[in-house]
């Protein structure tokens, strides 16, 4: 059990730089996530926590120590490669008992302890075996088993579950959760796929561009995100967003059609704002219903427990998500209703979460 | 899918390879069978027939204590020529596979003294290791009479062996090199997450996963040593001194074709070929059995 310290840590390759100053801290026994677009800096952070990846700028600490200029052995993690990178020479028994053999620990030993990781992985019946004879599940767990067998201060996972078909990436999610739960060790776990990283996560930290966009649980990510870019990078179909101006009666959306009443809150006529709103939020009405807007649907997607209706909302695209008996045709009008209370916006210009205003329900004009 | 070619007649498909079927019967087949023929007789060095003599051109040759020289002359050359040449090439190869900036202007350069004719990277060494004005010259001044290529046997079989391991170093490194490239970084970097350090990675996970390679320049190597050293011998030391330096290659040569024993050369060759094919059985039967592929 270890607590990682991250402060100001850059990363450049030649002239260019992917990891632009990040402070993170990793409390001990946590499991956090870090989610972001592919390029976003999320791996490199890892690898350079791992010490696969020189450190161009600031510190990382872990369990207080600074470990910039250690090796990878010495600064006691385990990683689980997204390729599982299982050495293919070598059988099953070996690649997990690998990193006792090289700390010199005797067979025996070594082999009771391959053991009992075999048995919480039940792997005990494919031990002989080589890496190349087993299936994508499988091998993921004998990647797992290598990194449990240290007992590691911290684990590091760098996509773990990308290569496994759905199924399997779902049984394995819970399988790294209760082991998580067992061992207790202080997990870092980088991935692209945000409902992995919203069931995985104790805290989440979403990156985007080599820079941290916000820190928190996965409901305070979904419920209050921070910028533009984790309100629609996070939650399934992506967040509405509508362009709108500040004017002195309220905010103009949609080229003025619509108008949200607001306390401005100081910001000066003029300023772009963007609105946000989860499809899931957005309740559908009878066209016509008063403090409803109006919109043409385009296409309906069936989830069978519900369904995604994508519709037109004078130009802009708008996407609501129902579990109601509601199937509505492609060209028929729905009546969106949308409560002040669901609504976030940013900043236009940097993207950026305002609390400032108090909007009420958007009136046609 | 497989995509393959299929013809509806198979005399067309015959027709096809005949072009390549007569290139090797010409060049391959017809030559080995007259010197299978010639070695059974006894052939006339100006024309005009020649005699059945049945195995005595080989009784002949294997009772010669020359030619037992010259057998254990190329084994000596073949086994530390094949040895350095591979060495030299994995420790460069391992050290590039490392630092990757620049390795190409290495894979570019390295390749360069395979494609020089073996005659003349021999005259470029004959004089680089020339006793009394090469660079050897500095060390026969600070031990007289240390070097000479000329006298000392050992130093001529010495001169011809760093001259092949030249020309084979850059060979094998450009296979050493790409087998090192084609391991996943991630392999690497797990035995490092793992604990083991450069060297221990280098034996534990690289070692073993290039040894296909291993052996397939093994097989090579051994095989052109006894073949491709005939134009450094002809041009550095002629077979000598003493016949110190006679390789089986080279004695084929200077028998058949300077001492007009055309059957006796013919012999020898069979024999060559004969031990090329036992060596390389040898190699697949003992040592393949320890490679790991992928």
């Amino acid at each position: 059990m270890a607590s990682i310290t991250i402060r100001g840590v850059k990363k450049n390759y030649a002239k260019t730089q992917v990891v632009h100053g990040v402070d993170l801290d990793f409390a001990s026994g946590e499991f956090v996530v870090i989610l972001g677009p592919s390029g976003c800096g999320k791996s490199t952070l890892l690898r350079m926590i791992a010490g696969l990846e020189e450190i161009s700028d600031g510190t990382i600490a872990i369990d207080g120590t600074v470990v910039n200029k250690l090796e990878p052995r010495e600064r006691g993690c385990a990683m689980v490669f997204q390729n599982y990178a299982l050495y293919p020479h070598m059988s099953v028994a070996q690649n997990i008992g690998y990193s006792l053999k090289v700390a010199g620990i005797p067979a025996a030993e070594r082999d009771q302890r391959i053991r009992a990781v075999a048995r919480t992985l039940e792997l005990e019946h494919l031990l002989d075996r080589k890496p190349m004879a087993l299936s994508g599940g499988q091998r993921q767990r004998v990647a797992m088993g290598r990194a449990m067998i240290r007992e590691p201060k911290v684990f590091l996972f760098d996509e773990p579950l990308s290569n496994l078909d759905a199924k399997l990436r779902v049984q394995m999610r819970s399988e790294i959760r209760k082991l998580h739960r067992r061992l207790n060790a202080t997990s870092v776990f980088v991935t692209h796929d945000q409902v992995e990283a919203m069931t995985l996560a104790d805290r989440l930290v979403v990156m985007n561009g080599g820079r941290v966009e916000q820190v928190g649980t996965p409901g305070e990510i979904y419920t209050r995100p921070a910028s533009r870019f984790v309100a629609t990078f996070v939650g399934a179909p992506a967040m509405n967003i509508l362009e709108g101006t500040v004017e002195l009666d309220g905010l103009s959306l949609l080229d003025g059609s619509r108008r949200l009443s607001i306390a401005r809150a100081g910001l000066p006529v003029g300023t772009k704002v963007a609105m946000g709103i989860r499809p899931e939020a957005v309740r559908l009405v009878a066209p016509g219903t008063s403090g409803a807007l109006n919109a043409t649907v385009d296409l309906v997607e069936e989830l069978g427990a519900g369904r995604v209706i994508y519709a037109d909302l004078d130009g802009a695209p708008f996407s609501v998500m129902t579990s109601e008996a509601i199937h509505p045709e492609p060209g028929s009008t729905v009546g969106l209703k949308l409560s002040a209370d669901d609504m976030h916006f940013f900043s236009s210009e940097t993207g950026s979460r305002l609390d400032v205003f108090k909007a009420s329900v958007p009136e046609p004009v | 899918m497989e995509k393959r070619v299929t013809f509806s007649k198979w005399t067309i498909g015959i027709l096809f390879a005949v072009p390549q079927l007569i290139l090797i019967f010409t060049f391959f087949y017809w030559p080995a069978g007259q010197a299978v023929y010639w070695s059974l007789t006894l052939q006339q060095p100006w024309g005009g027939g020649n005699i059945w003599v049945g195995l005595d051109n080989f009784r002949s040759i294997l009772s010669n204590a020359d030619y037992w020289n010259s057998i254990s002359a190329s084994l000596v050359f073949a086994g530390i020529s094949t040895g350095l040449a591979m060495f030299i090439a994995l420790v460069l190869a391992a050290l590039t596979d490392r630092q990757l900036a620049g390795s190409w202007l290495y894979r570019v350069v390295l390749i360069w003294p395979y494609g020089i004719a073996a005659p003349a990277l021999a005259l470029a060494f004959r004089f680089i290791l020339a006793p009394e004005a090469g660079f050897m010259a500095v060390v026969n001044k600070v031990w007289p009479g240390v070097w000479d290529p000329g006298l000392d046997g050992a130093d001529a079989m010495a001169s011809i062996i760093v001259a092949f391991s030249w020309k084979y170093v850059g060979y094998n490194f450009i296979f050493f090199l790409a087998a090192f490239q084609a391991i996943p970084r991630s392999l690497i970097e797990a035995a490092a997450m793992d604990g083991s350090g450069v060297i221990r990675r280098f034996w534990d996970i690289q070692f073993p996963l290039i040894t296909p390679t291993i052996f397939f320049l093994l097989v090579i190597n051994i095989t052109e040593s006894f073949q491709d050293s005939f134009g450094i011998v002809d041009i550095m030391t002629a077979g000598g001194p003493a016949n110190a330096t006679n390789l089986m290659v080279y004695k084929i040569y200077s028998d058949g074709f300077k001492g007009l024993d055309y059957s006796g050369a013919a012999a020898q060759s069979i024999i060559l070929m004969l031990l090329i094919i036992v060596l390389t059985i040898v190699q697949f039967r003992f040592i393949e059995r320890r490679v790991h592929y992928r």
